[in-house]
């Protein structure tokens, strides 16, 4: 069973900043981390392998520094992995991603499964995964809760709900996007950090991978972004008190004070 | 400080402060307060190849040495004094087998010590007979080809929990110290018991229990060393495990530290931080002091026992006696500094003050170590004459 996972490195604080010239985030001085999902998406990933043999290949597209990320993938026991880097693809939109990991896929060509994590922290979107589905022309299934059986060619899974869960059957090659619910990440081992130490991580450009440029970073991204900025905390609402009648009056008279009703 | 750590070392510390962070923190209360065994943890150190730093990569180890085990258990005790044990105990426990073991010994003992899936430890201890080892009354008669053990050891850390145990007996009574005999003893041996848990002051989360011995029958293929040979074993094992005890020690001390210096910046009192007092900054300096003065002193002993130097009694015995003074004398400044916090179970620091108090006392109490290092002071002066 070969399996790739797409990781994202992101700033590894809730306090982010964003730069008023670029609207992207300011990534200068903050720690990294590994997006926290896609660490659940490496656990399913080992597990797996561990199960019933394979490869684990960690995917990630980002700047030259995202190569930290993909090793801690390789300590925690992941075999190697594979940077796309490439200034052509800085300002990628979701869409452009999608195509962008899956290039990289494509380059790889020997996969049974793709694992990500249901979406990263820094942009919350959730679109990635299904958008790399979508441009491998694969089935997928988004919030795995739990894989419950997986061999050649087959995959039964549980996608978490709101209330309660699906079982569903696909054949493989396939995409599943995982939840937090799934499992617990291992920590890293010593072997796995030596390794990972050693480890050297492919780099592929947009012309390894044969990308389309007009497909590929700003250009390729139908997503413009205007303006980022943080919404005003609401105001407190108005507190009506007194007798339950009492406050049906004032309620009403409000409204109408409003011209509400 | 900069102790020229290799790129391995601080991966050790990396992976280890990981583990005491992340997987030991939320945890060492509910241990401190049930006193169980915290297998789940065990677990975890043994899934990040821990329990094999100090063993030859022959064995299934990484290959380090009693450096690698001590940066460990620093960085572990920093969090859980008593969580850490279950590592450096069974390192005391294996010593005897890396340090004597035959070549048979050591591929059928060390490989799941080194994973972690077995624990180790050592037994010499027995009722009557503590810091005068030598009053030890747990007997190996000789039968034929098998020895037939009967006693009882006390307050044998990793008891009922490990699965290999070093044992010292007396072979030959008559022989006074040149009697003993160490044996490798597996549990679940006919004949080979467990007594009384105790219920203890501080690091509860470590097993002390009674190994009992009625007519318990090894054979001579399990004995360590030669016949005879049993307080070399036992002195040799202690000279390495010492730094591991200091380490502990070493890592209670910085915890303390750690969390004293924190609570000084935050609490107010008189309309200032209580650190912007002397004196209280000034306890914090000292507590600092001595800590990196251990520090100094565990790694430097650690370094001499890894380049194989052959006599280590001494810098061993200080490092120990040094390490655990400073633990203790340390960790009861902290709740100096948390003033009546401090002595609440609710805050990290009391249970960080029981924990210290073992150190000065197991492994030879320090009125020993002082006993050892005077020796060794009066050898060298007299090889002066
Ligand atoms: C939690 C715990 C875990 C332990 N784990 C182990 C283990 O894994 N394996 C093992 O074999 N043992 C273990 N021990 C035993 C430990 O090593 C002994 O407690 C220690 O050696 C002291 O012996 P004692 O308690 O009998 O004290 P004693 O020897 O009775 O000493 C009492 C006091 O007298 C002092 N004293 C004694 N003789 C002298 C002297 N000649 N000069 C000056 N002062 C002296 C001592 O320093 C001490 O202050 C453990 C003990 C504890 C409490
Ligand atoms: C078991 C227990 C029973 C108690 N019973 C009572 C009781 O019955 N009634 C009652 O009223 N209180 C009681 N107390 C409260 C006790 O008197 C206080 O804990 C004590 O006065 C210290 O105050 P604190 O804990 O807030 O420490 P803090 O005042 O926060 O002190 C923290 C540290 O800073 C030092 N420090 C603070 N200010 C200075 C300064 N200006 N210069 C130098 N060092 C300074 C302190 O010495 C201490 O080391 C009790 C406390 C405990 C733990």
């Amino acid at each position: 069973m070969n399996i790739v996972v797409c990781i994202k490195q992101v700033p590894g604080t809730t306090d982010v900043k964003i730069s008023e010239k670029t609207n992207t985030l300011v990534r200068e001085g903050v720690e990294s981390i590994i997006n926290p999902f896609d660490v659940y998406a490496i656990e399913e990933a080992i597990r797996i392998k561990e199960k019933v043999g394979g490869k684990v290949t960690i995917l990630s597209m980002g700047p030259p520094q995202a190569k930290e990320a993909i090793k801690e993938a390789i300590a925690m026991g992941a075999d190697e992995g594979i940077l796309l880097s490439d200034r052509a693809f800085a300002g990628s939109d979701t869409w452009a991603t999608g195509y962008t990991l899956s290039m990289g896929i494509k380059k790889i060509s020997s996969f049974d499964l793709i694992i990500c994590g249901k979406q990263a922290i820094d942009g919350d979107t959730a679109q990635v995964g299904p958008g790399v589905a979508e441009a491998l022309g694969l089935p997928f299934v988004a919030y795995v809760r739990k894989v419950e059986e997986i061999k050649e060619g087959y995959i039964r899974c549980e996608r978490m709900m709101e209330e309660g869960y699906e079982v569903i059957e696909m054949s493989l090659p396939a995409l599943i996007t995982v939840v937090k619910e799934i499992n617990e990440p291992r920590l890293p081992s010593l072997k796995g950090m030596m390794r990972a130490k050693k480890a050297e991580i492919a780099t592929w450009t947009a012309q390894d991978l044969s990308a389309e440029p007009a497909n590929i970073g700003l250009t390729g991204s139908p997503t413009q972004v205007v303006k980022i900025f943080s919404p005003p905390a609401r105001p407190g609402g108005e507190m009506i008190l007194g007798e339950i009648g009492e406050q049906a009056e004032k309620l009403v008279a409000r409204l109408r004070e409003l011209k509400i009703v | 400080m900069e102790y020229f750590l290799t790129d391995e070392q601080k991966m050790i510390i990396e992976l280890a402060h990981k583990i005491a962070v992340e997987k030991i923190a939320p945890v060492t209360e509910k241990y401190d307060e049930s006193g169980e065994f915290p297998w789940d943890i065990v677990k975890v150190m043994s899934d990040a190849d821990l329990f094999g730093l100090y063993i030859p990569e022959a064995y299934g180890g990484m290959g380090g040495g009693v450096m690698e085990l001590v940066i460990a258990v620093e960085e572990l005790s920093r969090i859980c004094g008593g969580i850490s044990l279950s590592l450096a105990a069974t390192a005391l426990g294996t010593f005897p087998i890396l340090l004597f073991g035959t070549e048979e010994q050591k591929k059928k003992y060390l490989p799941p010590l080194a994973k972690g899936t077995k624990l180790a430890a050592f037994g010499l201890t027995e009722a009557n007979a503590g810091s005068d080892a030598s009053g030890i009354e747990t007997t190996a008669k000789k039968d034929g080809d098998y020895y037939i053990l009967n006693g009882t050891k006390q307050w044998i850390t990793n008891g009922g929990e490990a699965d290999t145990y070093t044992i010292i007996a007396m072979t030959d009574k008559k022989k006074g110290a040149r009697g003993a005999t160490a044996f490798i003893l597996e549990k679940g041996m006919p004949g080979f018991s467990f007594g009384k848990k105790e219920n203890k002051m501080g690091i509860r989360a470590s097993a002390t229990r009674e190994l009992v011995f009625s007519d318990c029958k090894v054979h001579k293929n399990q004995i360590l060393g030669r016949e005879g040979m049993g307080f070399i074993v036992a002195m040799k094992t202690l000279d390495q495990s010492r730094p591991g005890v200091a380490a502990q020690a070493l890592g209670i001390a910085q915890g303390a530290f750690d969390k004293a210096i924190e609570y000084a910046r935050q609490r107010v009192q008189f309309g200032k931080p209580i650190i912007s007092f002397q004196a209280v900054s000034h306890m914090l300096a000292d507590m600092a002091t001595q800590t990196e003065a251990a520090r100094a002193l565990v790694y430097e002993c650690s370094r001499l026992i890894d380049s194989g130097a052959k006599d280590v009694s001494k810098l061993s015995a200080m490092a120990k006696v040094f390490a655990s003074d400073v633990a203790m004398k340390v960790t009861i400044d902290a709740v100096q500094v948390f003033g009546g916090y401090g002595y609440m179970k609710e805050y990290p620091v009391e249970k960080m003050m029981r924990d210290a108090k073992i150190t000065q006392i197991y492994e030879g109490t320090n009125q020993i170590q002082r006993n050892v290092i005077a020796q060794e002071l009066i050898k060298e002066q007299a090889s002066k004459k």
